[in-house]
């Protein structure tokens, strides 16, 4: 936060609208996304009480939870926006948790057995 | 006079520190908070060596001695070593960056609180029906077997101070990358500052899979889950990864900052910058990395193959390169320096040699085959100690006397301080040195007796013996502290040496930091100003208003409301306690109140106009002076 003296600038009336009319987008984009996940908790939840086969369950199960890990990163973290400052140092945290993660998922498929 | 100039009332003071954002008094109530813990678990400690003093003790039960056991890991790791820590990186990191508060004070108030109120209910526990039991692993074969609401206890009580400490490495994070002042490139920042970035970024990493395991612990002990009961189809060892996964780089989230904390203490008094600053940068990020890839080495007994073992055993060792290219470079720091051994400075001192005993027994156990004759033996409890209290309790003790005048503008006592270390540091080696010896006589850890007979009774007592002694320079220590309340004001870098921007400040440090930002032109910016012969850091702005946070009592609600919670969902599952169930939603109701709260009413701040500042300044430092 600068400590300058601080300028009190008011927003032309285009850039008022312009900023109105992409939040209400944005905010819309949100609501639509958070609804979807939750729409999706409730179809892997749904699909296990109708006890179908263990062989539908399981892939459908996963390929519903791949699709919510795209939409939170992309839509509640905001991998979209191209634009923001600092945008390598995310990556590289990006990346390193995939890295890490992927380790976990690896060692639980190979090193532990019942 | 302007309400900052005013004295405040008793009430107002206490009300002032639950509200507080700022985080030069979160890190005081870190510290106290985190010295209390500490206390306490020293105090177990204490009562744990008092029992293996001689064979067939009865001074506790056993039942008690694996109470104290759990207690005193989980205190020490969770409540006291971490906020302690904490405490240093509230402080400096803002001050070390050149910025005026967190990225996000809210916050970090908010992980105050739900630590010090998870750590509260955890240490209920003793009045409530008995602590948890299991020890600080809590390994599922246990636990899930032990009865009362021990076990009930810790899952909750780590689940609300672990959302705590998560919340806070984020914050760190946020703020190190963002709100470093104009010039304090990557490459500039001091090593603590360093360290508390990667610290964050392991807590950011690892607490999440102790989330996940604490929750499945509650779904098993409270809703009839199996996920770890092998009867049922389960597995136990899940649990053991998933802890091990959070556990090891636990370690690192600790020992870390620890390294920061001689990394700014070393070239300080050895009046050199520090030998290979940019070494020591990647040193750091390669240990975070490499934490991660090495957590089966705790369980190389469990039966993983000789495959995974193999693999955890190598990466395991890999970690000594970046480590000991840390040991070479402090030394390299001291070498050929114009030294002065002050108390920090013997702290350093000290630490360096116990850290390496404790490093090479770790190589030692990471050797697969000799961890077979190693495991689950007093070799254990000599190692993690060397390191815990080698590393990273010398340097909480070494940079309490460092920092003192940057928490509260007064010295620690240096003669009182010198006594201090020789007593507490012969005292830990006395007691720990001879439990490598124990372990490889074969004493297993975790055993509340021994029969006598085995060759183990005088190397015990005189291990309880060098206990009392770190106990005395604990209680030298809090003199010391104590002491200092008379003591004169220490005044802006009092020991002579500072090198980075913290000793820049005019002490007291005015709420507000930094009245202008200032210019960073290099690595150690307040020894680039001294030696240039300036009074003052170069100032990257003129003087103007400055934005600061608003005070907000809600961080305490929210936090309150979830240690509420807590009581109602430990109690629902006794079939007598019907009350439970309404505990559980008053509490949540509360959280999520002020939480509803919070995101209703927007809080911008405040501005210090530029008038406030010049009285604020004049009234702490007298007309015209330190302009």
């Amino acid at each position: 936060m600068s400590s300058h003296d601080t300028p009190i600038v008011a927003k032309s009336q285009a850039q008022y609208e312009y900023d109105r009319h992409h939040n209400a987008v944005h905010m819309r984009k949100q609501v639509i996304n958070f609804a979807i996940m939750i729409f999706f908790t409730f179809i892997a939840f749904a699909v296990v009480a109708a006890d179908f086969s263990k062989y539908l369950i399981m892939p459908f199960v996963l390929l519903l939870a791949g699709v919510q890990v795209v939409l939170q990163l992309y839509s509640f973290m905001h991998l979209e926006d191209k634009k923001t400052h600092f945008g390598g140092v995310i990556g590289f945290f990006m990346w390193m948790g995939i890295l890490i993660a992927f380790t976990f998922f690896l060692a639980f498929l190979t090193i532990i057995w019942w | 006079m302007s309400s900052y100039t005013q004295k405040k009332g008793f009430g107002a003071a206490v009300w002032d520190y639950i509200t507080t954002v700022d985080h030069k008094k979160l890190a005081v109530m870190y510290l106290l908070a985190g010295t209390l813990f500490f206390a306490i678990a020293g105090f177990e400690a204490l009562l744990m060596r008092i029992q293996l003093m001689k064979p067939n003790n009865d001074f506790v039960s056993a039942g008690f001695f694996n109470e104290l056991l759990t207690m005193h890991g989980t205190t020490m790791l969770f409540l006291a070593a971490t906020p302690l820590l904490f405490a240093f990186m509230n402080m400096l990191v803002p001050l070390q960056i050149g910025a005026r508060d967190v990225a996000f004070p809210f916050l970090n108030s908010l992980g105050f609180w739900l630590f010090f109120l998870g750590a509260v209910f955890l240490h209920l526990s003793f009045f409530m029906g008995g602590a948890p039991d299991a020890g600080w692993t809590s390994y599922a074969s246990l636990s899930l077997y032990s009865p009362g609401h021990g076990i009930d206890f810790y899952v909750l009580g780590l689940q609300i101070s672990g959302a705590g400490t998560l919340i806070s490495g984020l914050n760190f994070i946020v703020t190190i990358i963002t709100m470093r002042a104009p010039g304090m490139t990557f490459m500039r920042m001091p090593l603590f500052t360093w360290t508390a970035l990667v610290s964050s970024a392991l807590i950011l990493f690892a607490f999440p899979p102790l989330t996940i395991g604490l929750l499945m612990m509650l779904f098993d002990r409270m809703f009839g889950g199996n996920f770890f009961d092998h009867t049922m189809g389960g597995n136990t060892v899940i649990w053991e990864h998933l802890f091990w996964i959070f556990g090891h780089p636990e370690v690192y989230i600790l020992v870390l900052p620890a390294f920061g904390l001689f990394s700014e203490i070393i070239p300080a008094f050895s009046r050199k910058r520090l030998f290979g600053y940019s070494s020591m940068v990647f040193a750091t990020i390669l240990i975070g990395f490499l934490g991660f890839m090495v957590w089966a080495h705790h369980m190389f007994t469990v039966g993983l193959g000789p495959t995974a073992n193999a693999i955890f055993a190598v990466a395991t060792m890999a970690i000594a390169v970046p480590t000991g290219m840390k040991v070479f470079n402090w030394i390299l720091t001291i070498w050929g320096g114009s030294i002065k051994v002050t108390t920090p400075m013997l702290y350093a001192l000290g630490f360096i040699p116990s850290f390496v005993a404790g490093g090479v027994t770790g190589v030692m156990q990471a050797s697969a085959p000799l961890d077979y004759q190693l495991h689950d033996s007093y070799f254990i409890v000599a190692h993690f100690h060397y390191v815990i209290v080698g590393g990273i309790v010398t340097a909480l003790f070494g940079s309490a006397h460092f920092y003192w005048p940057i928490f509260f503008n007064r010295m620690l006592n240096e003669t009182l301080g010198k006594i201090t270390f020789w007593v507490f540091f012969i005292g830990f080696h006395l007691t720990f040195f001879l439990q490598h010896f124990l372990g490889l006589m074969g004493m297993p850890r975790r055993v509340f007796t021994y029969m006598e007979g085995q060759g183990w009774d005088q190397f015990n007592y005189i291990s309880t013996i060098g206990a009392l002694m770190m106990g005395v320079g604990v209680i030298l220590m809090v003199i010391n502290c104590l002491m200092s309340i008379k003591g004169k004001p220490a005044g802006r870098d009092p020991w002579g040496d500072g090198r980075t921007l913290e000793w820049s400040i005019p002490q007291p440090i005015p709420f507000y930091n930094f009245r202008q930002t200032p210019l960073v032109r290099g690595l150690d910016p307040w020894w680039i100003e001294k030696q240039e012969g300036n009074k003052e850091v170069t100032f990257a702005e003129p003087l103007g208003d400055i934005h600061m946070p608003n005070n907000s009592a809600i961080p305490f609600v929210i936090s309150l409301g979830m240690f509420i919670a807590a009581f109602g969902a430990l109690y629902n599952p006794d079939a007598d306690k019907p009350w439970s169930i309404y505990v559980l939603i008053i509490g949540l109701a509360i959280t999520f109140g002020a939480m509803i709260a919070r995101s209703v009413k927007d809080d911008h701040g405040f501005h210090l106009h530029k008038e406030e500042i010049l009285e604020i300044e004049e009234h702490l430092y007298g007309k015209g002076g330190n302009k």
